[in-house]
C-alpha cells in the first residue's frame, strides 16, 4: 500500500496498463480452466436434477424412512410431477439418474407419464402399480429418494467400488462390478513403468545429445523433435502397424526364423502395446528437460574428477549424476503426470488389459453420461497427483526442478 | 505511404473490409437459409449405399440438402444433446433396442402420425411393413444381421461352419474380432453354448444364465480384438489380424463383392435386427426430417439400398423388386439375411426385454472388459 501511494502517478498508470495487458490471460485461465474445473468439482457432489424436476416428491421423500412403500399421497404427487416433467422434457434426465442407482428402472418414468390420463387424488397408487408393477417395489422408491438428494457422496463411493442404499448403508458393489480400484492400481503401475522406461531410454539419449559434437548433437535433437511434432494419433497408429500380428516386427521375426509363423507374438491390444506406445509418445518429455539440464553441466568437472583419479563410473556417480537430478526430476514428474491422464493411446492399442482409469472417465463422460462419477474419479486422480507432488517436493524439492 | 497519413485510403480500406465482412455474413446466412436435414448413420460402405440409394434422390426430389454424419450406434450422444438442450442431429439410424429405449426415455420424437407411402402395387403401408418393423418412434428400414465371418485363407483346410466354431479355439486357433457391446456378444455366446434361440431369454434372464454367457466369453477373452465401427471387422480380416470376427453382414458382403476378399459368412447362428429411422426430440429440422423418413421408407428407397449392400427391405414388396447388384450385377438374394439358405438358425432380438436391461448389462460388461 505504502509503495503504491509513494509511487508517482505516471507509474500507477503504467501499472494499470500492465494489469490491463494481463487481463486476457487472466480471463482465459478463468474461463477455460478455473470455471470448468470448479464446475466439474461441483458435479461430483451436487446434482439437483431430480430435486428440481420433481420438487414436491423430493421433499416428501425426504421425510420418508424407506422401510415400506410411501403413503398414497406421494403417489398422487409423483404422478402429477411426472406429467409436468414429461411436458418439460426433463423426464429423461430423471430416469437416467434413478437408473444409475437402481438399474432396470429407466423406462418406468416416461412410460408412466405417457399413460397417466388424469390424476385422481387417492387412487394413483393403484393406478401407477397397474401401469408398471415396479411402482409397488420398495427399491424403486428408495432409488428415487436417494436420487432426489441434492448433495451426495455416492459418486465418490462409486468411484472406489462402494455403493450406498437406504437399507444396508455403505457396502461393496457386487464382485463382478468392481473395477475402479483395480484400474487405479493399474494406472499407477503403468505410469511408473512408463516413467522408468522413459528414464532408462531417455537418459543416454539426452547425455549423447549434450555431450556429442554439435552436428551429431543436433542430429539427435532433430530425431527426438520430429516425433514430438508428429500427431499423437499418427504415432499411436504407427505402433499398431508395427506391432500387430501381421505387422512389420512380427514379419521380421518370422522371416529371420525366431518365431514360428503360427505363433506370432501378441504385441499390441494388450499391456505390452500400451507400455511401448506410451513410452514412445512420452519420451521427448523426458529427454528435453534432461538435455537442457545436462547442457549446463560443465564437462570440465568430469574430466577434473578423472584427472584426480576417479574411474569413469565414480566420476559419473559423484560428479555428473547429482547435477543431472533436477532434469531427471522434471522429466520424471512430467512423464508421470501425463501418463496418469493418458487415454487415447491406451484406448487404441490397449485392448482390454491395457485400459487405464482415464478410459473410464472418458466412458462416463461420453458413453454413460454419468458426469458425477467421472468428476469424482477425476478428483481422486487430481488428489493423487497432488500427493505425489508434495512427496516429490519433500524428497527432492520442487525448486530444484528445471524444465529448461 | 503510411496508412494513417492518407484518410481517404484508410476509409476506402475500411469500406472494403466492411463490405467483405457483410458479404461473408450474407454468405453464411445464405447457407443457413437453404433447407437441410442432418442424417446420422453408421458410416462406411453402409452409409455410402444409403447416400446413393435415397439421400441423393431425396435432395433432387425436394431440394432439401442432406448433411451426413457418422456415429457408432447407441443413445449416448442423443441423450447428451437432448439433456443439454442443444440438439443438432435430425434423423438417426438406430437399432431396434435403442429406438424403443430412446422412445420410452423421451429423447426421440413420436412418429405414430407419420404417413407412410403405400407399396408400388398399391398395398397399404400398414400391411406392407413386416411385423415389428414399425415402432412408436421408429420406422423400420432394413433387415441386417450380426454374423460371424472368417477369412477363408486362414481356415483353408478346415473351414468353420457354425457359431460354436467361433468359440472353439482348439479346432480353430486364431484371434477373434468382437464388437465392444454387451447384448449381441452374450447372446452369441449362449447360442454357441447350446441355448436354442427360443429359450434365449429364459436363460439370459437368470443370474446363472448371465454367468454362463460371461464364462463362455471368458474362454476366448485373451484372443479377442475389439471393434467399434462397422468398417473395422472387414479390415481386420483382410489384415489377418483376426481369423474370425463378428460383423454386420452387409459390410462383409461389400468386401466380398467389390474388393474380392476371400471372406465367408457363417449363417448358422446369427442375430437379426431391423434398423430404425428415428428423429431426435426437439430436432432443429423436424419437418424436413419427417419428409426424409417418408422418402427413405418407400419401397423404392429400400430396393435401391438392397441393390448396393446386402440388407433386405423391411417391406414385403421390396425383396422381389431387387435386381442384381448395381455394380457387378450378381443376384443379391443369396446374400440377404432373409434368404431361406441363411435362415437355418438365428435369433431375433427381443427388443422389449433388452430395452429394460441394456444399462445393467452394459455396466456389467464394461466391468468385465476392464478386468
Amino acid at each position: 500500500m505504502s509503495e503504491l501511494t509513494a509511487a508517482p502517478p505516471a507509474d500507477v498508470k503504467g501499472r494499470f496498463k500492465a494489469i490491463g495487458l494481463t487481463t486476457p490471460l487472466v480471463a482465459f485461465i478463468l474461463i477455460a480452466f478455473i470455471f470448468p474445473l470448479g464446475n466439474m468439482f461441483l458435479d461430483s457432489f451436487y446434482d439437483a436434477t431430480v430435486a428440481e424436476a420433481l420438487p414436491e416428491t423430493a421433499s416428501l421423500l425426504n421425510d420418508w424412512d424407506g422401510t415400506e412403500l410411501p403413503p398414497s399421497q406421494v403417489f398422487d404427487v409423483i404422478a402429477t410431477e411426472l406429467q409436468a416433467a414429461y411436458e418439460a422434457r426433463s423426464i429423461g434426465k430423471v430416469a437416467t439418474r434413478v437408473n444409475r442407482i437402481q438399474s432396470g428402472t429407466r423406462t418406468v418414468f416416461t412410460k408412466t407419464a405417457r399413460r397417466v390420463k388424469e390424476v385422481i387424488p387417492g387412487q394413483m397408487k393403484d393406478e401407477l402399480i397397474k401401469i408398471d408393477k415396479r411402482w409397488g417395489e420398495l427399491r424403486l422408491w428408495q432409488a428415487i429418494a436417494i436420487a432426489s438428494e441434492r448433495f451426495t457422496i455416492r459418486h465418490y463411493l462409486n468411484a472406489i467400488d462402494l455403493k450406498f442404499d437406504l437399507v444396508d448403508g455403505v457396502t461393496q458393489v457386487a464382485e463382478e462390478l468392481r473395477i475402479y480400484n483395480t484400474l487405479y492400481l493399474r494406472t499407477l503401475y503403468v505410469s511408473l513403468s512408463v516413467t522408468v522406461l522413459c528414464f532408462l531410454i531417455g537418459y543416454p539419449i539426452a547425455y549423447a545429445m549434450a555431450n556429442s559434437p554439435t552436428l551429431i548433437g543436433k542430429a539427435i535433437l532433430i530425431m527426438v523433435l520430429i516425433p514430438f511434432w508428429t500427431s499423437l494419433l499418427v504415432r499411436t497408429v504407427s505402433w499398431i502397424v508395427l506391432l500387430q500380428q501381421q505387422g512389420v516386427l512380427n514379419d521380421i521375426l518370422v522371416g529371420l526364423g525366431f518365431v514360428a509363423d503360427n505363433e506370432r507374438l501378441t504385441l499390441v491390444y494388450n499391456m505390452t502395446g500400451t507400455l511401448v506406445a506410451m513410452t514412445h509418445v512420452l519420451l521427448p518429455f523426458m529427454v528435453l528437460p534432461l538435455y537442457s539440464v545436462m547442457r549446463s553441466i560443465p564437462t570440465a568437472q568430469v574430466r577434473a574428477a578423472a584427472s584426480l583419479g576417479a574411474n569413469p563410473i565414480k566420476a559419473f556417480v559423484k560428479v555428473y549424476w547429482p547435477q543431472s537430478i533436477p532434469g531427471v526430476g522434471a522429466g520424471g514428474l512430467l512423464v508421470f503426470i501425463l501418463s496418469i491422464g493418458y487415454y487415447i493411446t491406451p484406448a487404441l492399442v490397449g485392448g482390454t488389459k491395457g485400459q487405464l482409469i482415464s478410459n473410464m472417465v472418458a466412458y462416463h463422460i461420453q458413453g454413460s453420461l454419468n458426469w458425477g462419477l467421472a468428476a469424482a474419479i477425476s478428483i481422486f486422480m487430481l488428489t493423487g497427483v497432488f500427493v505425489l507432488y508434495v512427496i516429490y517436493d519433500r524428497l527432492i524439492g520442487i525448486d530444484k526442478m528445471k524444465l529448461g | 505511404m503510411p496508412l494513417a497519413s492518407n484518410p481517404t485510403e484508410h476509409m476506402k480500406r475500411t469500406a472494403t473490409n466492411l463490405s467483405f465482412a457483410l458479404a461473408m455474413s450474407g454468405l453464411t446466412l445464405g447457407l443457413h437459409a437453404q433447407e437441410s436435414v442432418t442424417v446420422v448413420s453408421f458410416g462406411g460402405s453402409y452409409a455410402k449405399a444409403c447416400v446413393e440409394a435415397y439421400h441423393m434422390p431425396f435432395e433432387e426430389a425436394t431440394g432439401i440438402k442432406v448433411h451426413l454424419a457418422d456415429f457408432n450406434g447407441g443413445l449416448a450422444e442423443i441423450r447428451a444433446q437432448v439433456d443439454a438442450g442443444s440438439v443438432h442431429w435430425d434423423v438417426v439410424d438406430l437399432d431396434e433396442v435403442d429406438a424403443l429405449t430412446g422412445c420410452d426415455e423421451g429423447v426421440l420424437e413420436v412418429l405414430t402420425d407419420l404417413e407412410l407411402t403405400d407399396a408400388p402395387d398399391g398395398t397399404p403401408a400398414a400391411d406392407d411393413f413386416m411385423p415389428h418393423s414399425i415402432s412408436d418412434c421408429g420406422v423400420g428400414s432394413l433387415i441386417g444381421a450380426t454374423i460371424v465371418a472368417y477369412n477363408s485363407e486362414v481356415y483353408a483346410e478346415n473351414p468353420p461352419t457354425k457359431i460354436e466354431d467361433y468359440f472353439d479355439l482348439d479346432a480353430f486357433p486364431g484371434r477373434r474380432g468382437m464388437r465392444r457391446i454387451a447384448a449381441e456378444n452374450l447372446q452369441l455366446a449362449l447360442l454357441a453354448d447350446g441355448v436354442a434361440p427360443e429359450n434365449m431369454y429364459d436363460v439370459l434372464g437368470t443370474p446363472e444364465g448371465v454367468a454362463r454367457a460371461f464364462r463362455k466369453l471368458d474362454s476366448i477373452k485373451d484372443q479377442i480384438v475389439w471393434w467399434e465401427a462397422g468398417a473395422q471387422p472387414p479390415q481386420m480380416l483382410a489384415d489377418k489380424e483376426v481369423g474370425m470376427t463378428t460383423a454386420w453382414n452387409g459390410r462383409i458382403f461389400n468386401a466380398q463383392e467389390l474388393e474380392k476378399q476371400p471372406f465367408k459368412i457363417i449363417w448358422n447362428g446369427h442375430i437379426r435386427g431391423i434398423s430404425q429411422l428415428t428423429i431426435v426430440a426437439g430436432a432443429p429440422n423436424i419437418e424436413n426430417a419427417r419428409k426424409f423418413i417418408q422418402f427413405a421408407s418407400r419401397t423404392e428407397s429400400m430396393v435401391r439400398t438392397g441393390e448396393r449392400i446386402a440388407y433386405a427391405p423391411s417391406r414385403h414388396s421390396g425383396l422381389p423388386l431387387i435386381k442384381g447388384h448395381v455394380v457387378t450385377g450378381s443376384p443379391m438374394g443369396p446374400h440377404m439375411p432373409t434368404h431361406p439358405d441363411n435362415s437355418e438358425r438365428f435369433l431375433n432380438n427381443d427388443v422389449v426385454w433388452w430395452s429394460e436391461r441394456m444399462d445393467e448389462f452394459n455396466e456389467r460388461f464394461s466391468a468385465w472388459l476392464a478386468r
